[in-house]
């Protein structure tokens, strides 16, 4: 199951990177969005897939899930929520006075 | 008494959001932002004395004993940087309240410093590594705003590539914490180190050290700096200054973690690794300031010199080049911070950005020019003034260590930063005066003041290296010696 995993990680992250590399803005924001989803995968496949019972004393008696990995990847999902979206934003400022949205465009003049 | 610890963290952000609600009261914004900046430095110096004399201090989170809970760590490196941080964001405050003008203000620019301050002093505080990329997020996202507040077509151009590569590199952070979870199964800083210990820093440990390098790199400006200097150059002056002063020195912080308390068996591979990448920042950034025409370029290329510099020390690794790091990592905030002020305070008087195109202004601002030329001393390493206890200590590491290479080209990028700055100094203070009596544009009493606190700060830790000493020298050991920090973490027996 974790090799599974594992290449399905490897292929989302092949995804974003081709769409980071691309000129078009709202495609690089697409792929930094893939990426995270990818990491969180990874996280949870580290974390070991093995099954288990919920991690609480009272409901049963082991062996338990590890809880981190969950715990991890949730508080990366907010951050990962929070920067897309003020990206989308600051894109979208972007494209309103730069009037392009096309990377190439925007590397700025040769003096600088 | 240890709950103090979260205090220069916790204190910015609950300032910050009762900010948002004083929007239009821009008076009352200021004085806010005044008072919790002293309060946070006058509590972060009570928490470093404390430590010095009761030792390393830790708070764990709703009682939460480590490794299983998050928890602050507040050792003297910690400490000393909490201070310096929090006294330079204070400088860079009152820079603030008479240049950065009402639309800012209005636009919650303090609340977004304050965050900024909290992200900081929350990295340099925590014990727990993903905590570290919390903190992390924190102090980036408040960097972004800031970076991208105001809305110049350069500046969001430039303030866009500067998120992007930051959002890769925590996404690298979080592959690299993924890796070393399923690895070692532990997160608190000095549960890993003390496992590392006892099994030893095999392969798979080392590449995963490795992979943190690039990530810190990243983000401390160490070779990966291509991002550094266009997204410098953009941001108001006291934005400028503040991230030349704070934003590198945690990455830098977050590599020394590293590379002494969690990975430091593995010393061949890592630190040559290190010192290879040190040895090309400092030569990037000596050519960089050399060929640098504008005082904005010289100004980010000195930034790029001062990390090469530092990380030089980290490489060399004995405990006298890691007292040199300390000092010189506290130096480097204070001095980076007055050289952004006073190059911003250039542009602001003259409206030139050109080193060719400025001349004489020590005639028409003459205190100006000579806290200029102290700035310059500091970075250079002039005694008595700060840069030149970092220096030494540096120097006497590499020359215990036998590393005669790296001292050398060490102490050529002083050589460099004089000329480069030097030049700025001759060029642009001295020569035909170009500004007539009629059009000074006056200098305001907060500008000034904010250098002058600054300038003060340089003094200080030059001739007053005799009480620093005693701090630096504990914050050196735990760097030698992680075994104290772990002792002082990990409860005994509970492994």
């Amino acid at each position: 199951m974790e090799s599974v995993m594992v290449i399905l990680v490897g292929i989302l992250v092949t995804v974003a990177t081709y769409l980071i590399l691309s000129r078009n803005l709202i495609r690089v924001i697409l792929g930094t969005a893939l990426l995270s989803h990818a990491v969180h995968l990874l996280i949870l496949t580290m974390g070991s897939l093995k099954k288990g019972n919920v991690p609480l004393l009272s409901d049963s008696d082991g062996p338990y899930t590890d809880a981190l990995p969950q715990a991890l990847i949730l508080t990366a999902i907010v951050i990962s929520f929070a920067v897309t979206a003020f990206v989308l934003v600051l894109t979208f400022r972007t494209y309103g006075t730069n009037k392009t949205d096309d990377l190439q465009k925007l590397r700025g003049n040769a003096d600088e | 008494m240890s709950n103090l610890l979260i205090a220069p963290m916790i204190i910015p952000i609950m300032t910050a959001v009762v900010l948002v609600f004083l929007r239009d009261n821009v008076r009352v914004q200021r004085i806010i932002t005044l008072i919790t900046m002293g309060g946070v430095t006058l509590i972060s110096l009570f928490l470093l004395v404390e430590v010095q004399q009761n030792g390393i201090m830790r708070l764990d989170f709703s009682g939460w004993l480590p490794p299983f809970g998050i928890l602050f760590v507040g050792d003297q490196l910690a400490l000393l940087l909490v201070t310096v941080a929090s006294i330079v964001t204070a400088a860079c405050c009152i820079y603030a309240f008479s240049t950065i003008g009402e639309a800012h203000e209005k636009m919650f620019f303090y609340s977004f410093v304050l965050m900024l301050i909290a992200g900081v002093n929350g990295s340099f505080l925590t014990g727990d590594i993903f905590n570290l990329f919390v903190c992390f997020e924190v102090m980036l996202l408040a960097s972004y705003v800031l970076v991208a507040l105001g809305g110049g077509k350069r500046q969001l151009r430039e303030s866009l590539k500067y998120v992007l590569i930051n959002v890769v590199a925590s996404w690298m952070f979080l592959v690299a914490l993924a890796y070393l979870y399923g690895a070692i199964g532990t997160l608190n800083m000095a549960h890993i180190s003390s496992r590392v210990m006892e099994a030893g820093q095999d392969p798979v440990l080392t590449t995963i050290s490795l992979v943190f390098l690039i990530v810190f790199s990243l983000k401390a400006g160490l070779l990966l700096f291509f991002w550094l200097p266009g997204s410098y150059s953009v941001p108001p002056t006291s934005v400028a200054a503040l991230f030349a002063a704070l934003l590198t020195k945690v990455g830098m912080y977050a590599l020394i973690r590293t590379f002494t308390l969690m990975f430091p068996l593995q010393q061949d591979i890592t630190h040559t690794i290190l010192a290879v990448m040190a040895v090309l920042t400092l030569i990037a950034g000596m050519a960089g300031a050399m060929g640098g025409r504008d005082i904005k370029t010289i100004a980010t290329y000195n930034v790029i010199i001062g990390v090469g510099f530092i990380m030089l020390g980290v490489a060399i690794a004995n405990e006298q080049a890691m007292m040199g790091v300390v000092y010189y990592l506290m130096h480097d905030m204070v001095a980076k911070a007055l050289l952004f002020l006073c190059i911003g305070m250039m542009m602001y008087l003259t409206g030139e950005t050109v080193v060719k195109n400025m001349s004489g202004l020590i005639r028409n601002y003459p205190l100006f020019g000579w806290l200029y030329f102290l700035g310059l001393c500091a970075l250079v390493g002039i005694p008595p003034l700060s840069g030149f206890v970092g220096k030494v200590l540096i120097g006497q590491g590499a020359i215990t260590g036998g590393h005669y290479v790296l001292l050398a080209i060490g102490f050529a990028s002083s050589v460099v930063v004089l000329y480069s700055l030097l030049r700025i100094f001759l060029a642009s203070f001295f020569g035909e005066t170009i500004i007539v009596l009629e059009d000074e544009v006056p200098i305001r009493k907060g500008m000034m003041g904010s250098l002058l606190v600054l300038a003060a700060c340089v003094i200080f830790l030059g001739l007053g290296a005799n009480y620093m000493m005693p701090f630096v020298e504990a914050a050196a050991a735990v760097l030698v010696d992680p075994s104290i920090y772990i002792d002082a973490v990990l409860p005994q027996g509970n492994d």
